[in-house]
């Protein structure tokens, strides 16, 4: 098996968590994996992408071959689409349909939305309404993360747990409330 | 044996660890600062109380590191490629007193500039010293040739230098650990004692020495474990990956690659393996991360039209290397790309929503509007995006600690109110010596120290003006104390800031501010822990 996994968005939207959780579930499966991450400069609120493989066989490069993405997971519109020609032929394009609108002249929602869903398989989710249903506006990136685990060839509940086990220490109403992001997410289907 | 997801700079760091390592000393910089991050938090590290305090510099470090070495035990020493330049003097020296316990000099590239000024080689500093160099290839050779390359430095009694880039260091792998831990040395006295003095005398001998070491340090990569070669049936190229660069080239050829392929992870080149590669392939390939090192040296003044690389255009001469940029050099089929929207607009880093720094330069562009001639000298740090919108607020930024410098020397050409911006790292760092210039001659320049209690763009380290010590270091130095404010950059206090500002660009010698507020990044870990 093979995923290999483009996450873009805005630094400090927590796209390392997300990476960190997937990559510990792989590993516990004995699967190898390469996360490729973004530190320093780049951080501060501006454009961040990090590559995520996991195989059961080696790996090469740490950086995921442009136009062979299984999946790239935009957690802001315009970085959804900044990542999405990373994408292979049958690769799924997920989108939180948010926008992060630091810069001036950031363009128009629609439009953005309407380039996106010229993604062949494409799923654009309200991440943080979803969220709020399950308990916390907090939780969007586990709605986004169960979103992801339909693309991924690791179990669901491997994913979940592994979830469960990052968020430890933070106590049983947290870990209940993702739990229930991460199920709406992951209820959630991509156009086919 | 147990295996663990670590970056690049954590497998070294667990390496040196494992390896018996006494001390790890660095300046944080972006790609290096994991590896002393890993000794902080590591409690076997504690528990071994091994040395993990950030540096002043990198010389310092550079130059802590050797003092360990001296004495007998196992020391790392850590940086960015830029922070070579800083250490560059005790590194180029330490080759010529050589080591004693093993010694890493373990440097971070940065191709594509992701967070940095430029995209320099460290392997040229290794020919330039004339000192063996490490480069892996992944996280788990980082991880191994971490104990390698202390036994190298160990027998040859030279320092080695250990080569990362952005992609190794800053990418997590599965790293096989060992079962085998090294303990820590005990203090031994060098042999031959005197090779540490470079009195001229003694630096004659010791330089003939290290030329005389270069065949051995040949016959070292020659037997390399991490150097190797793969042949193959089709001999119009042969190809030379050094380090990373080879995952790239076996990901472009999914691994069957059918061209003769020479590995090289230690550096001087295996010259044997090289002659075989030129004697049976019609061109060759130098597939390399960073500057064209290897490619420059094998092409020649003459442009040998046989090399290709960066330097012949088949590859890019600038930026990092990824697979898709092999499988063009190799004419292999391409996957389609999509082309990229033209909604897109550029989003570049900025400074964090309740900056101080942002409450500094909104005071000192009000300021200095009754100034038309004023210039401001950055620094490297966050407040270095104030040149972006909508500051716009500086003029420069050249390498660690020029703020004050170039302040002064454009100040002495005569342009009034040269006004220089540096943090409180950049300050301890290298703005210090800058600083006792100006006091010197009493430069008419104003220094803005924003001092946020941290080294900010690299996570937030200590820095040795920490805790609220600027003022006295200042005083220390010399400055008039009447001439030194402190301000707090708060927007409640920006009329006060201002004037503060304006009367030290009037005023016709050396001023200091401190403009004094915790980051907002380091303060919101604090709240979260407590």
């Amino acid at each position: 098996m093979k995923n290999d996994i483009v996450l873009a968005g805005v630094g400090g939207q927590g796209i390392l968590t997300i990476a960190a959780i997937v990559a510990q579930a792989a590993v516990s499966r004995g699967l190898n994996v390469k996360q490729s991450e973004v530190h320093g400069m780049a951080q501060r609120g501006g454009s961040v992408s990090a590559h995520l493989r996991l195989s059961s066989a080696a790996i090469q490069s740490d950086l995921i071959p442009a136009g062979s993405a299984d999946v790239v997971l935009g957690m802001e519109l315009m970085e959804a689409l900044r990542q999405a020609p990373c994408l292979g032929p049958q690769g799924v394009l997920i989108a939180n349909a948010v926008s992060i609108c630091n810069i001036e002249q950031y363009p128009e929602e629609e439009a953005l939305l309407a380039e996106l869903r010229r993604a062949p398989r494409h799923l654009i989710i309200d991440a943080e309404s979803l969220a709020k249903q399950a308990g916390s506006a907090r939780a969007a990136n586990m709605v986004l993360l169960g979103a992801l685990a339909n693309c991924l060839d690791l179990d669901q509940e491997l994913l979940s747990d592994s979830m469960a086990k990052f968020f430890a220490s933070k106590g049983e109403q947290v870990q209940q409330t993702n739990l229930a992001a991460f199920r709406a997410g992951a209820a959630c289907r991509a156009s086919a | 044996m147990s295996i663990r997801l670590l970056l690049g700079d954590e497998a070294l760091a667990q390496a040196a660890l494992d390896a018996g390592v006494s001390g790890c000393y660095a300046y944080p910089g972006t790609p290096s600062t994991e590896i002393m991050e890993y000794f902080q938090s590591s409690p076997e590290a504690a528990r071994r109380n091994v040395q993990r305090s950030w540096s002043s510099n990198e010389k310092v470090a550079m130059e802590e590191a050797l003092g360990m070495s001296y004495a007998g035990k196992r020391s790392l020493v850590c940086m960015k490629h830029v922070g070579l330049n800083v250490a560059a003097d005790a590194f180029v020296n330490s080759a010529i007193t050589g080591s004693h316990g093993g010694l890493l000099v373990a440097v971070a590239d940065d191709p594509s500039m992701h967070s940095s000024q430029n995209e320099q080689d460290s392997r040229f500093y290794a020919q330039f010293a004339m000192l063996p160099c490490l480069e892996p290839s992944s996280q788990q050779e980082a991880y191994d040739m971490v104990s390698y390359a202390f036994e190298l430095s160990e027998s040859q009694r030279v320092p080695v230098l250990f080569r990362l880039t952005t992609r190794l260091s800053h990418s997590r792998a599965n790293v096989r650990l060992s079962r085998e831990k090294s303990p820590e040395r005990e203090l031994s006295e060098p042999e031959d004692a005197r090779r540490f003095i470079l009195l001229p005398g003694i630096a004659r001998q010791n330089y003939a020495r290290l030329c005389d070491q270069q065949a051995d340090f040949a016959a070292a990569s020659a037997s390399s474990p991490f150097n190797c070669y793969i042949d193959a049936d089709d001999k119009r190229y042969g190809i030379i990956c050094c380090g990373l660069a080879y995952n790239y080239v076996q990901e472009a050829f999914a691994e069957q690659c059918p061209y003769p392929l020479l590995k090289v992870c230690q550096y001087p080149l295996p010259q044997a393996e090289l002659q075989k590669l030129f004697k049976e392939c019609e061109q060759i390939m130098v597939v390399e991360e960073g500057m064209p090192f290897i490619e420059q040296q094998l092409r020649g003044p003459l442009a040998n039209p046989r090399i290709k690389g960066r330097l012949s255009g088949d590859l890019p001469r600038v930026g990092e290397l990824n697979p898709r940029l092999l499988s063009q050099a190799f004419k292999l089929p391409l996957a389609q790309i999509a082309p990229e929207s033209e909604l897109l607009r550029q989003r570049p880093p900025r400074l964090c929503d309740g900056c101080p720094h942002t409450n500094t330069y909104e005071a000192l562009n009000e300021a200095r509007q009754q100034f038309p001639q004023a210039k401001v000298f950055g620094d490297i740090g966050c407040y270095t995006l104030g040149a972006l919108p909508p500051h716009k607020a500086i003029a420069s930024c050249l390498d660690m600690g020029a703020s004050i410098s170039m302040a002064k020397g454009a100040a002495d050409a005569g342009l009034q109110q040269a006004i220089a911006v540096i943090g409180d790292s950049t300050f301890t760092h290298s703005g210090m010596t800058g600083l006792l210039d100006a006091v010197w001659q009493d430069s008419p320049i104003t220094v803005i120290i924003v001092d946020n209690d941290t080294t900010g763009m690299t996570g937030g380290q200590d820095s040795m003006g920490s805790g609220g010590r600027l003022d006295d270091i200042c005083k220390g130095i010399g400055v008039n104390p009447e001439q030194l404010k402190v301000i707090v950059p708060l927007p409640k206090n920006h009329r006060e800031n201002v004037q503060t500002i304006t009367e030290a660009l009037a005023h016709q010698g050396l001023s200091v501010i401190i403009a004094r507020r915790e980051c907002v990044q380091t303060l919101r870990k604090k709240v979260k822990r407590a």
